[in-house]
Order: C-alpha cells, then structure tokens, then sequence
C-alpha cells in the first residue's frame, strides 16, 4: 500500500468530544467498499476496542445484516437507520436520527471507545457534518475510474483520511494508480491517502493504525474546539 | 401583519429535526399501490388531513395552551404526562407511537439547541415525547399562540407526506405542489378546527381514525425494502 506521509492541517477539529467516545464516518459512493471497511475495522480492532456501529444503508438493513453475517459485531452493537432517500441529508443537513441512534448505542454499552458511522453510497459531494463526526475516512474504489480524485468534491478534498480500494482491479479497468495519488496529494493539502485492496487485505491494517492514532489524539483530549491548527499525529501511517 | 421569523423556523422544512427520513405513511401507501400518482397522492393528503393531520393538530394547540399555563403556574410541568397519554391514545398503531416519539425527541433536541427555553426542560424529562407536544411547547417558547402550533402541525402533516413523495415516487414536483396550493384551504380549516380545542378538557380533544394509515404503518415495519423510517 502506498500512502501520502504529510500531515499538514486538520480542516475539522474536533467537536467538543472529550469523555466520549470516539466517533468516526466512513463515506463514499456506492459499492466503493465502504461496509468492507467497516468489516476490516471491526475485525482488526474489534478486540483492543470496545466499538459499535451505525449503518445507513438505502437498502434498510443490508449493511446490518452484512456486518452479522460475517460475525464482526454482536447484533446489540450495530444499528441500521434510514435516510429517506437521502443518504447526504441523514449525515450532513439533518443528522438527528444518527445522532439518535450514535447516543442510544453509547447509552446501552456504557464505555465504548469508538462509533463509526457509515454512510449510505452517495456522490462526491458527500460529507459528513462536524455535528455527527469527529473524523471521517471516505471511500474510493479504482473502478470507478481514475479521474475521480481530479474531481475532487468535499468527500475526495476534505475527508481526514482518502482510502483507495480495489487497486488489484486497476490493470482490468486500465486505471493508473499514479494519477490517481498525485491528483488527490493535489486537493487534499497532504493529507493522508492509503491505496489498497480490501478484497486482499481484508484486515485492513494500515487504516487500522490511522485509527488508532486518530483515537490517541481524541483521548488526549485533543485540540481544543475550534483551533485551526490541530494536526493530525505525525505517526499516522 | 408580520410572520413571525421564529415560527417560520418551526414550520421550515430544513429544520433539522430528523423529519426528512418520516413519509408520515407514504412509503407503505405507495408500496400497497394506493399512491402512484398526483391525483392519488392528493387524496392520501386530504385523508391525512382530516384524520391524523387534525389530531395532531389538535394535540400541538393543547400542549402550546398547556406551555402557557405551566408557565403561569410557575413552570410545573405537571399535565404533561396527561397529555402524553392521549397522544397515546390517539394512535392506535405502535409502528406510528414510536414515529411520532422518535421525531419529538429529535425535534427537542433541535429546539432545544436552538432557542433554549424553560418549557422544553419540562418536556425533557420524557425519553422521547410525541412530536405534537414538543411542538406545541415549542411555538409556546418561541411566542406563538395555539392557532400557530395548529398550523404549523397541519402544515407539516402534508407537506411531509408529498415530499416523501417526490423523492420516492419521482413525481413532477411541481404538479406536487400545485396538489398542495389546491389543499392549503383546508389545511387552514383543519388548523382553525383543531385550534379550538386549545385549554380545553384534553380528553375532549379530536380522535379521528384512520384505520388503513395504521395497518400500513405497521406493515411498512416488515417491508423490504424500506427507505423511510415511518
């Protein structure tokens, strides 16, 4: 996997989240890997943390039901939501029924460590609001051609972590992973991007570190609300 | 006469509120094949109205005349919880009691967060109060009267449901909401109706049924698949 090492600024400090758990969006157009991740996470992390899940899926509860079925997470730790047609709404303009269901699963697990909420499949200009999400990592797959970083978009530019997913598929779909890595070095300030394949390294184990030192910082209390010159930790993959 | 901007705020359908993921009954009306077009939906809407629209309606006026009078009592929140109950009562449908709790909890959250004021804390002491009561309490606090809560209730009963519509059905939004120019009469109607049972005998308030948006709300629980959450 090859990754971008600069860490300039942080354009979303955190919210107010001291004492809470960490909580952490995974966006990203449909079929990009979005839930994969998640299941990576959950797996590689799922027994140093105490962790739970909110899925917003447009199909009800199929990424629910995907995450049970692989055996990542109890049932009691992963709540479906639905979005009225409108993925980007639920985590963007209107984020009442995640922040709903992110309290209801702090409340019923006491001391959890970390929440990720994973959005629906939307376009690029999805993000999720700072409300809702402290970090956010946003999805990409090389299917969907290399040109994508190009267009940039609040999801590709100002995501905390860009993944690239699928590079194993890149010589079938005649996408060049180089262009790919300098247009989004290019709109994202040096922040981090890890190119991948979760279909061969279902462990994830790169973005796992992320998200461990995105953690560190989050219970060292971080940066204060509202600093403009929070930096991600220079031990992030 | 002005509008009063903290009202318009209430009845904004980008208030933050969690409403955008409620098709108050569409989604399974639509599912059942009873909406598929604008002449259909407009009928779904006056049905919605004249039943749920009206009690909802009703409810918001009684809890916005129950703010007031908590207040002139020295804030005890007492009559609540009778409230509460026939809001309950009112909606025989589970599916429909946990969609209307849902969002007056997300809608306090937002009015709370918003303009903070010493009628919501009473509410607050709910888990999750039904929507009409929060919004009620709401106009109250912004200084809004009954007729307002009524309005702004009926308002949003319809409203809700065609735009729900638009995103579901992909129906011409602006044949959609000519269907709502031609039923803004009677929502004003509904509003006036419901607007008198303001400070009146809660149990004397309006109990109109509407037996098939309750077997479809509970039918929508088992649906696949479901992109609203009532």
């Amino acid at each position: 996997m090859g990754t971008n090492h600069d860490h300039l600024q942080d354009p979303h400090p955190a919210a107010p989240a001291r004492g809470r758990p960490l909580r952490l969006g995974v966006g990203g157009p449909v079929g990009s890997g979005k839930t994969a991740l998640v299941a990576a996470l959950c797996r590689t992390l799922g027994r140093e943390l105490d962790l739970a899940v909110v899925t917003n899926d447009i199909y009800t509860t199929e990424d629910a039901d995907f995450l049970r079925g692989n055996a990542v997470l109890p049932d009691d730790r992963i709540t479906a939501v639905r979005t009225g047609c409108c993925p980007h709404t639920a985590i963007r303009d209107d984020i009442s029924a995640n922040l709903d269901a992110v309290e209801s699963l702090e409340r019923r697990h006491g001391r959890l460590d970390l929440v990720i909420v994973e959005s629906g499949g939307d376009n690029l200009t999805a993000t999720f609001s700072r409300g809702l999400a402290d970090r956010q990592i946003f999805v990409l797959d090389v299917s969907g051609g290399d040109k994508v970083p190009r267009k940039g978009g609040p999801g590709v530019s100002g995501a905390d972590l860009l993944v690239v997913n699928k590079t194993d598929l890149a010589p079938l779909v005649g996408a060049d992973l180089a262009v790919m890595d300098r247009d989004a070095a290019r709109v994202r300030g040096g922040r981090p991007v890890v190119f991948g394949s979760l279909r061969e390294d279902p462990g994830a184990p790169e973005i796992a570190a992320w998200v461990r030192s995105v953690l560190a910082e989050h219970r060292s209390a971080g940066p204060a609300p509202g600093s403009a010159d929070a930096a991600l930790p220079t031990g992030a993959p | 006469m002005l509008l009063p901007a903290p009202l318009l705020l209430l009845a904004d359908s980008r208030l933050p509120a969690g409403g955008h993921a409620h098709s108050g009954g569409l989604e399974p009306a639509a599912a059942a094949g009873a909406v598929t077009d604008v002449p259909t939906l407009a009928g779904f809407l006056r049905g919605r109205l004249a039943t749920t629209g009206l009690v909802t309606a009703a409810l918001a006026a009684a809890a916005c005349a129950h703010t007031a009078r908590a207040a002139a009592d020295h804030g005890r929140a007492s009559g609540w919880t009778v409230l509460d109950a026939e809001a309950d009562a009112r909606t025989p449908s589970p599916a429909q009691r946990r969609a209307s709790r849902s969002q007056g909890r997300s809608l306090l959250r937002a009015v709370r967060t918003a303009s903070p004021h010493p009628a919501l804390d009473a509410l607050a002491a709910f888990p999750a109060p039904h929507h009409p009561l929060v919004l009620g309490a709401a106009v109250a606090a912004a200084g809004g009267s009954p007729a307002h809560a009524a309005s702004i209730s009926a308002y949003g009963a319809v409203t809700g449901p065609a735009s729900a519509a638009v995103r579901l059905l992909a129906l011409d939004p602006l044949a959609v909401h000519r269907a709502l120019a031609e039923l803004a009469p009677r929502v004003d109607a509904v509003a006036a109706e419901a607007g008198g049972f303001a400070g009146g005998d809660p149990a004397a308030l309006p109990a109109a049924s509407a037996p098939a948006l309750d077997v479809f709300a509970e039918l929508h629980l088992r649906a696949e698949p479901r992109l609203f959450e009532s």
